[in-house]
């Protein structure tokens, strides 16, 4: 059968041999397009990616030998991961950017309009560009494996679709689909595309057979989507589906103008709830829909070109782009390869972090020993891995089986057997030092001389907890966030005695659990909880000063925070806030003051430890979602209460207060050297903390807002409440010459 | 170990019998070697020093028929007494001379869950003889019998009884677990009250029944839907696939119409006719096979309702002893059951695969290479199933990759593979056949001379099975 086909089977050798992305051979009377971007490990619509498609698509339509066409990546497991970021940063105008935009409309729309059928042929992720690009063609097959993933992410840049996405989405999967979509910016799988209509047929993934599945896999594909092509060209496959009586009632409804009206109001409503206004993406997306359906396609693609043009040259953007690139950054380990790999690693303490660990760890292939001191404790955490991975279950992202099989990697346990084995051991026991050192001894006795002692702390200095180690050079800290399962940030930070491979093994594991990754050095609070301490200080005299936990909250979300200071203070635990404070207080002195300490203690003492406890800024009623402000707490606050000076207490000097302090604390770690580069200074602030995404972190924020200005502000602030606001000195030489931003 | 054993002491025997081999009468096309001529070959015997022969006596079978034909209103005892009677009647054996009865099945009727030993007694065994009932999917009677094997080579049973029986005509269904805990709870309920309220508490959502899951459990992919990826994982095309079940329909005819399916037994079925053939060979044409649309990967897939086994009700039986034992009962053995491996592999992508990593591994335990078998019989769960396997067995990369291998062991020769049709003509009783392959092999050796037959079959939850079997020297 193979050879029957092979010997109809010409390529087109000349030709290729100019060309590095795009090639294609004809089979039979099907043009097979294949893309590979032999520069970088995945294909992106860069400059030369489309000049050689037009080239080839010119081609292919001028070919008499050919009827339709396939278009297929030969790389393994990506299709197209979306546009070249570069060439939208290289442009200068807005209106640059709105002729690369129109420019790829023009592309698509000639894919579009070709008289001869295309067949895109899906492996690996189709995202941004490569989406639209997809749903140019007339036909989508994609294969049913995990890595292929659809969707319009450009929202997560600040940007929109801007090569005919926002046109042909809601035509293609319906508005509500459409704007889900792109507003979320969320990844499709294979299976839930298909029944949205955004693929036609799915493959499945293959095994081993006579080749290596990956590659089996993508000639299958292309097989399939050569069937389909032929089918469309002989009239078997037809490409106006029947509509079903669901589409029928949804078309007709969406055919109404008011609805329409209805639709596009209601989505902007809670795109302005969601966003604070904080975000122009979602607006233009909104926007360039509507002109599409309303006033017809020229308008549509139109207005998609000029609001692409303008969004890429805002800071939101521009921010969400820095993010990105510091995100890939972090998500390498610069510390090169460990000697060996952690296959067997231990947790010490199954609460609330431990048992986080353990969960996001099991999965990946690595034998996960979580140790507790009590049944009780035990039992709860492996309660609470066992209930993520069923979660997951439920929502069919793994099988029942695949959550039993990853279960069996964990073992529970409550003595220290099989610690001879561990090749890193995670301690999240309480924050304690005495416990802490404790701990460190016991282990040391049974683990074997390789292993690595990580403490996961947020606050403790590392080289105080290595104190007590026999070999400090394998000791090191690995801050995670909770919960532990969501929050993507891991802050792991070295003292002067932790070895090279040490940190290198570290980040290994911490790549592996799927985190973004700073690593800074040790001191008091490290990076992020440095940054957060003050602030918090800052809101704590807020609140004394008189201003309503809820206010607060609405004017830091107001900033861009996704987490009200309030809020915060209650999810962080006001335990732990008062524990901290009460630490970084005494390291750093009358500059981390503010509010009162005493507040804090009082409120633990009376009950209030925050959301854990029911009870802390405001009240939590189980199975409620809203709250209300613990009435209990004006007691507390009036017995501290201050005065507010009227000088720098809008609402704005409030929120900026609070930012500055952050801020400027965040360049004091990079000036003192316990940050790497501002790129992790931004991305533990975002990913960490909630820094304002829209701002891109405190050294992005300080290159956009000028740090004169914000020099300006803390010294206005300085002459009411003294060294808790005076600029640290790089800031200052930020201040004095503009030419100096920490990014580029 | 092998090679001391082939050169040795057992050669002798045989060389009294030996005859030439003559490859030249066996032909290309499928119809040939029905009625070759009874030749024996001077190879070495695998007997092994210290170890017991164990031979095959006789092997039966029930006509395997569609499920929900004649058989539909018995019970799977039913059919399983009716193969051990036919073994009973065949070799006239006393019904006290069997030290132990196993049998294999997969959908347990709830009722007889042991059903080796409701069959037995409604058998007319003595009930003297202990039974039990063993599970591994397609290879359920394989694992009888070499549990049987098992038994008489550590000196425990001279006599074993083993078959297997599938009954699909009636399979369990469940009412839903809300259902089943409702009801379980009545049970235990002690007022009225209570019991009003439960019965209160049932939905509509509480009487959907639960059918036996057709579904891998690990991966939740049924059986058809893995073995059109793994035809596709192996290239083999959809003309390959029905020209082999069309083959295999053509050559079960033949041997039907020939009087070669021997192992069966007539069964007057109680309030039906006597059946005596399968009724699931049906020759078609290519044309009629390439009409079917893909059963299980729409549209694009490549196995049909034609080209997979159907779903079908049979028993088989068979008596295995140790030699000495069926000599001295003054049997005459028809082969003796030699090495036999079990393999494993991945349920999801090599859920069907036993045979091409249990035949390598099997011919290195018995010292045998490809070429020295005679008779073949693969269990053919789908014809892209033995393409598949047939392929990877002809791999040098797949023998490397994934067995690690040197080399391949090279793929069986398809004039000696399954010549009297397979599971895709026959049918194809999950529980059952294991014995009917082993029997199959038996009569083949007998019937065209070949001293060493090979066994393999693949099993739900990607297992296989593999056993050499050798000609008893007549």
């Amino acid at each position: 059968m193979f050879s029957y086909i092979s010997c109809r089977t010409f390529s087109v050798a000349p030709a290729m041999s100019a060309r590095t992305h795009v090639n294609y051979e004809v089979k039979e009377d099907v043009a097979v397009i294949r893309m590979n971007d032999p520069t970088s490990k995945v294909n992106t619509l860069s400059v030369q990616m489309q000049n050689e498609m037009i080239e080839v698509f010119n081609e292919v339509l001028a070919n008499d030998a050919v009827q339709s066409a396939v278009l297929i990546s030969s790389k393994p497991g990506c299709f197209i991961a979306g546009a070249d970021i570069n060439m939208i940063q290289a442009c200068n105008t807005s209106e640059e950017v709105t002729k690369l935009s129109q420019e790829g409309q023009k592309m698509f729309a000639r894919i579009e309009n070709s008289p001869k059928p295309i067949v895109a042929a899906i492996n690996g992720p189709c995202l941004g560009g490569g989406l639209e690009f997809a749903i140019a063609c007339q036909y989508r097959v994609a294969t049913k494996s995990k890595k292929t993933v659809l969707g319009t992410p450009e929202v997560m840049l600040g940007l929109l679709p801007g090569a005919g996405g926002t046109q042909r989405l809601p035509k293609m999967v319906g508005i509500p689909g459409a704007f889900d979509m792109m507003l979320t910016g969320r990844n499709i799988r294979a299976d839930k595309a298909k029944k949205m209509g955004l693929v036609h047929q799915l493959v499945d993934p293959l095994g081993p057979g006579l080749k290596s599945p990956e590659e089996r896999t993508i000639e299958y594909l292309e097989e399939v989507a050569i069937q389909c092509a032929k089918g469309i060209v002989n009239k078997k496959i037809s490409l106006t589906k029947e509509k079903g009586m669901m589409q029928k009632v949804q078309d007709y409804v969406m055919g109404i103008e008011f609805v329409r009206q209805q639709i596009y109001k209601t989505v902007t409503a809670k795109v302005m709830k969601m966003s604070k206004g904080l975000y122009p993406a979602p607006l233009k997306i909104i926007e360039s829909v509507k002109a599409g359906l309303e006033q017809g396609p020229d308008s549509g693609y139109l207005a998609e070109a000029q609001n692409f043009g303008k969004l890429a040259m805002t800071s939101e953007s521009n921010a969400l782009i820095g993010l990105y690139h510091g995100q890939v950054a972090c998500k390498k380990n610069r510390f090169g390869v460990p000697e060996r790999p952690v296959k067997n690693l231990a947790i010490l303490g199954a609460g609330l972090m431990g048992a986080g660990i353990a969960q996001v760890t099991v999965d990946k292939g690595i034998h996960t020993v979580l140790k507790d001191t009590t049944v009780e404790g035990l039992s709860r955490g492996q309660q609470q891995v066992y209930k993520g991975l069923n979660d997951k279950t439920k929502k069919k992202t793994i099988t029942s089986f695949e959550r039993d099989f990853t279960l069996a990697s964990l073992t529970g346990q409550l003595d220290y057997s099989g610690f001879e084995k561990a090749d890193m051991v995670i301690e999240a026991v309480f924050e304690d030092l005495n416990i802490k050192h404790r701990v460190i001894k016991e282990v040391e006795a049974v683990i074997p001389p390789h292993c690595i002692f990580a403490t996961n702390t947020s606050a403790l200095p590392i080289k105080d907890i290595a104190a007590a180690s026999i070999r400090p050079e394998k000791v090191i800290g690995m801050h995670y966030f909770s919960p532990v399962d969501k929050m993507q940030l891991l802050e792991i930070i070295t003292t002067d005695k932790t070895s090279k491979d040490t940190t290198a093994s570290a980040v290994a594991v911490g790549l592996k659990q799927g985190k973004v990754i700073i690593v800074v050095g040790d001191g008091p609070g490290f990076y992020t909880t440095r940054c957060l301490a003050p602030m918090l200080a800052e809101a704590v005299r807020l609140l004394q000063e008189g201003v309503d936990p809820k206010k607060l909250d609405a004017l830091t979300t107001g900033f861009g925070f996704p987490v009200g200071a309030a809020t915060l203070a209650d999810e962080v635990g006001i335990d732990v806030a008062a524990h901290v404070a009460e630490d970084l207080g005494k390291a750093f002195g009358s500059r981390f003051g503010g509010g009162n300490v005493e507040v804090l203690k009082t409120m633990v003492e009376k009950g209030f430890k925050g959301r854990k406890s029911g009870k802390g800024c405001y009240v939590y009623t189980p199975g409620l979602k809203s709250k209300d402000v613990n009435p209990d707490i004006e007691d507390v606050l009036g017995k501290y209460k201050l005065t507010p000076n009227p000088l720098v207490s809008s609402d704005s000097d409030v929120q900026y207060r609070l930012v500055s302090r952050f801020v400027n604390e965040a360049v004091m770690c990079l000036q003192e050297g316990i940050l790497n580069g501002p790129v992790e200074g931004d991305i533990g602030a975002v990913f960490g903390l909630g820094f304002p995404p829209c701002l891109g972190g405190p050294f992005r924020f300080v290159d956009t807002f000028g740090a004169n200005k914000l020099v300006e502000k803390m010294k206005r602030y300085e002459e009411v409440y003294g060294n808790h606001f005076t600029p640290c000195q790089l800031l200052l030489d930020h201040a004095k010459d503009s030419s100096k931003r920490f990014h580029k | 170990m092998n090679a001391i054993r082939g050169k040795t002491s057992f050669k002798t025997a045989h060389l009294l019998q030996a005859c030439p081999y003559l490859t030249a009468t066996r032909s290309l096309s499928t119809s040939v070697q029905l009625h070759a001529q009874v030749q024996t070959k001077s190879k070495k015997t695998l007997a092994k020093p210290g170890v017991k022969n164990i031979v095959l006596v006789e092997g039966v079978r029930t006509p395997f028929l569609l499920s929900g034909t004649t058989y539909a209103d018995l019970m799977p005892h039913d059919l399983a007494r009716a193969a051990l009677q036919g073994l009973l009647h065949k070799t006239s054996l006393p019904k006290d001379a069997v030290d132990y009865i196993i049998y294999g099945t997969v959908i347990q009727e709830v009722k007889t869950s042991n059903v080796a030993r409701e069959a037995s007694l409604g058998a007319g065994f003595s009930d003297k003889i202990p039974s039990h009932t063993v599970t591994m999917a397609c290879i359920s009677s394989n694992v009888a019998m070499t549990t049987g094997v098992g038994l008489i080579t550590a000196g425990q049973c001279d006599t074993i009884v083993a078959g297997g029986v599938e009954f699909m005509s009636d399979v369990p269904i469940r009412h839903s677990r809300k259902m089943r805990k409702t009801m379980l709870a009545l049970n235990r309920a002690k007022t009225l009250g209570q019991r009003l309220s439960l019965i209160g508490s049932i939905r509509m959502a509480h009487l959907t029944p639960e059918l036996p899951a057709v579904a891998e459990f690990s991966t939740a992919e049924t059986m058809g839907h893995s073995a059109d990826r793994l035809a596709a994982a192996f290239g083999v095309t959809r003309l390959e696939q029905d020209e082999f079940a069309l083959r295999s329909h053509t050559l079960a005819k033949q041997a039907q119409d020939a009087g070669l399916l021997s192992d069966v037994i007539s069964f007057k079925v109680p309030g039906r006719d006597t059946v005596a053939k399968d009724n699931g060979i049906r020759p078609s044409s290519m044309e009629q096979l390439a009409k079917l649309k893909p059963a299980f990967i729409k549209p694009h897939g490549t196995v049909t309702a034609a080209n997979s086994s159907f779903l079908t009700d049979g028993a088989s039986a068979v008596l295995i002893m140790s030699e000495e034992k069926a000599l001295a009962m003054g049997y005459k053995p028809k082969a003796y059951l030699r090495d036999f491996v079990f393999v494993s592999q991945d349920p999801k992508d090599q859920l069907l695969l036993g045979p091409a990593y249990g035949t390598p591994k099997v011919l290195a335990r018995a010292g045998l290479t490809m070429d020295d078998i005679d008779v073949f019989e693969f269990h053919e769960a789908f014809a892209g199933q033995i393409m598949a396997n047939l392929k990877a067995l002809d791999s040098d990369w797949f023998a490397q990759t994934y067995m690690g291998r040197k080399v391949k062991v090279g793929a069986p020769a398809m004039e000696k593979f399954n010549l009297w049709g397979g599971s895709l003509s026959l049918g194809h009783p999950f529980g059952a056949t294991g014995c009917r392959l082993v029997t199959t092999v038996a009569h083949r050796l007998l019937k065209e001379g070949g001293q060493y037959g090979l066994v393999a079959a693949c099993a739900a939850g990607g297992q296989g099975h593999a056993m050499v079997i050798e000609a008893y020297p007549q």
